[in-house]
């Protein structure tokens, strides 16, 4: 593990079991099922650096997100945060620890925060729980001051969430997930419900708080135009695994896997005019994957090889790449 | 003539706090195989506009001035039952959820051949044959197969394709498209854009796209109608109000879209946010906003005024007497 990097995820496997009920399968004679939504997955994440991950829908961005945050038990692999694997942590007080230094954001602003709550009580959750306040009148300062680095006003603490409108609501969210001084924020599609206009605010705020508070994000977005702005580093998956991973001004000036080219032809041009290319095929079922390289039965580079072997992610320049293709200098 | 013609257009709802007016005077048309996107943001009144021009305003939501016109013919206050026939018929609606158009208890076929039924003189087997001719042309792989398929069996992507096969039953000559890929992946997005676009261009079908999406609107329409606060800001060509904007939250808007390559550590953005509709201010919605709001701005909104290229207006009072640097 290089000395900068605070997350290192190495051959992450999150598979679940979506096998009918048992009846069912003993009367059809059905086997068990498996979904492998992320399927040895590896990169790593210097501190104070965002790194993101994009991919079509059901690739397994937020499977990702929600293992690393510790909310699923990986199937296989390992998650060391800051030198510390997450499952081999024990005793109470290192696991609190590690959650203490780890926050998440959501896509919906709405969902995520409960509306019975003050504003006030829902940011002042993780300190109550982390206990990172010396006193009533400490956590009440620190909560004004959270809301005061968001954006919002002092006296937002005693609304509710739904007078709020979606951006500021997820402003809220920010403030909540920073209360518990983490250094590391997993985003997940965090401004993919607002509007652009909203988007813009929430996005500059986030790199104004990394500027000043030296965060490290995992971020995942499927809108490439966010992600070339936000990032350091992007990984694209495809079908639980990560095809190519590459600094961001690589990944637009050279990319290097067939299915980041692809990607890379279906983003709408805005001032351009109209030519992008619609990615022919749909993502195949997760539970039945295609042989060998999973992107074969869409790839136009595909040959007998591809369909038969999977390949592995191999250095070329700064990218990591896993393509046979890239590997035989054919492409 | 155009498809569709609207002026003046008012929806108000009564609530017990008073009359919010949810969109104010919004005039536009789209003419045969044109397609005019209308983008703005989350509770400008996008769907409200679309909604009205089919009957389907929520009550206590209504239209109280203004006209909608079907190719020549009044339709604002038509009863239910006459609605229901043009809404089948002559207009074509897409939602951005398939599943609130299909019914999980019927094949597709079903739901296809029923409505071709409802609205055309034609025998069973001619019905499935205008159906599967449909899913064919919508891009469904072998659509013989699939007639018989629930909609559950469906990708998000192909379900929308179905919707718009209905929508297409019997040939109308509006389509309403509300986020009609909102829902779904980029891929499947560009696929249902395209489907969008040749449907207009080969059969000269007049399409209002409902988006907050600009990407959307840059890549479909023809003309787009930008919203702010149930009032129409500006209207115009698509490269017009894309590439040089005319109204200052149409420019705002544009810049802060973030761009690939651009390399920026702050987006540009609009401080604020858009007023409810119950604490507009007066005069234009987008005063508290403006850093060109002049003494008038805050007494009265301004009309459309014509400014930039041809057929590009903007409803600012900085093009009053001529564009003026802004
Ligand atoms: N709890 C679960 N049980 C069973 N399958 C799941 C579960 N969570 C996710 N999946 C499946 O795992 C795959 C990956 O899902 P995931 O939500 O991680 O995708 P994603 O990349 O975040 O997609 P999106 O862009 O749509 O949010 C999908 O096929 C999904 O259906
Ligand atoms: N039944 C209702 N009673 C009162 N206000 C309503 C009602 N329905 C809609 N509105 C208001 O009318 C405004 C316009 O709503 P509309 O659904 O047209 O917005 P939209 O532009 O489609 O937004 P979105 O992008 O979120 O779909 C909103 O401010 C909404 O709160
Ligand atoms: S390994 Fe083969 S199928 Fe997979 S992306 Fe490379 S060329 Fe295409
Ligand atoms: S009318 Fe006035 S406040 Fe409204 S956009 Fe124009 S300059 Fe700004
Ligand atoms: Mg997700
Ligand atoms: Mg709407």
């Amino acid at each position: 593990m290089s000395e900068q990097s605070l997350l290192e995820v190495q051959g992450l496997k999150m598979y679940f079991d979506v096998s009918p009920p048992l009846v069912t399968r003993l009367l059809n004679r059905m086997p068990r099922q498996v979904l492998k939504a992320v399927d040895g997955l590896s990169f790593s994440i210097e501190r104070g650096k965002t790194f993101s991950l994009v991919g079509e829908s059901g690739c397994g961005k937020s499977t990702v997100a929600r293992a690393v945050a510790g909310l699923y038990k990986a199937t296989d692999g390992n998650i060391i945060i800051d030198g510390q694997d997450l499952a081999n942590a024990n005793g109470k007080s290192k696991i609190t620890d590690i959650s203490r230094r780890m926050q998440m954001i959501f896509q919906s602003p709405y969902a995520s925060l409960d509306p019975r709550w003050r504003v006030r009580d829902i940011i002042a959750e993780p300190i109550r729980a982390f206990d990172l306040a010396n006193d009533k009148r400490d956590e009440r300062r620190q909560v004004e001051q959270l809301l005061v680095q968001v954006g919002l006003s002092e006296s937002d603490g005693e609304k509710y969430p739904h007078e709020f409108s979606g951006g500021q609501r997820q402003r809220i969210s920010i403030a909540r997930a920073l209360s518990s001084k983490p250094e590391f924020l997993i985003c997940d599609e965090p401004t993919s419900a607002l509007d652009v206009s909203v988007q813009a605010q929430i996005l500059n705020l986030m790199t104004e708080l990394q500027d000043e508070l030296g965060l490290t994000y995992l971020f995942i977005s499927h809108d490439l135009a966010v992600i070339d702005h936000i990032s350091d580093w992007i990984g694209v998956m495809y079908l639980g695994r990560v095809c190519e991973i590459t600094p961001k001004a690589e990944l637009f000036s050279n990319p290097r896997h067939p299915y980041t080219k692809l990607l890379l032809e279906t983003i709408p041009d805005l001032r351009g005019g109209s030519h992008r290319k619609p990615l022919e095929g749909e993502v195949p079922n997760p539970i039945t994957p295609p042989s060998g390289c999973t992107f074969h039965p869409r790839c136009p580079f595909a040959n007998e090889r591809c369909t038969r072997e999977q390949p592995v992610l191999k250095e070329y320049g700064p990218a990591k790449v896993a393509c046979h293709a890239v590997d035989e200098e054919r492409i | 003539m155009a498809v569709l013609d609207i002026s003046n257009l008012c929806i108000e709802f009564p609530t017990r706090r008073g009359v919010l007016s949810a969109v104010e005077d919004l005039t536009l048309s789209i003419e045969a195989g044109e397609i005019l996107g209308i983008v703005g943001e989350s509770g400008a009144g996008k769907s409200l506009t679309g909604n009205a021009i089919v009957g389907l305003l929520e009550p206590p939501g209504h239209v109280t001035e203004g006209v909608i016109l079907l190719n020549g013919r009044d339709i604002t206050h038509l009863p239910e039952s006459e609605m229901r026939k043009i809404r089948g018929a002559q207009i074509g609606v897409i939602f951005q959820d398939p599943l609130t158009s299909l019914d999980p208890l019927y094949t597709i076929g079903q739901q296809l051949t029923q409505t071709i039924l409802t609205h055309k003189k034609m025998s069973n087997a001619q019905a499935k044959a205008w159906a599967i001719e449909l899913l064919n042309e919508v891009g469904i792989p072998a659509p013989e197969r699939r007639f018989d398929a629930f909609p559950h069996e469906f990708s998000g992507g192909m379900r929308q394709r179905v919707v718009i096969a209905l929508a297409l039953c019997c040939d109308p000559c509006l389509i309403i498209a509300d986020e009609p890929t909102t829902a779904l992946d980029v891929s499947v997005q560009a696929q249902i854009i395209a489907l969008l676009k040749r449907l207009s261009r080969e059969k000269g079908v007049a399409t209002m796209l409902v988006t907050h999406d600009m990407g959307v609107i840059a890549e479909a329409a023809d003309r787009v109608a930008v919203i702010y606060s149930g009032r129409l800001a500006e209207i115009g060509d698509v490269r017009s109000v894309i590439d040089a904007p005319k109204h200052p939250y149409t420019k705002g808007l544009m810049d802060s879209i973030p761009q690939i390559g651009q390399n920026l550590k702050i987006l540009p953005n609009i401080v604020g946010a858009m007023p409810r509709l119950d604490a507009r201010p007066d005069g234009c919605a987008f005063n508290p906003r403006c850093s060109k709001a002049k003494f008038i701005c805050h007494q009265q909104a301004a009309p459309l005024i014509e400014a930039g290229s041809v057929g590009q207006r903007a409803a600012c009072w900085v093009y009053e007497g001529g564009e003026k640097y802004v």
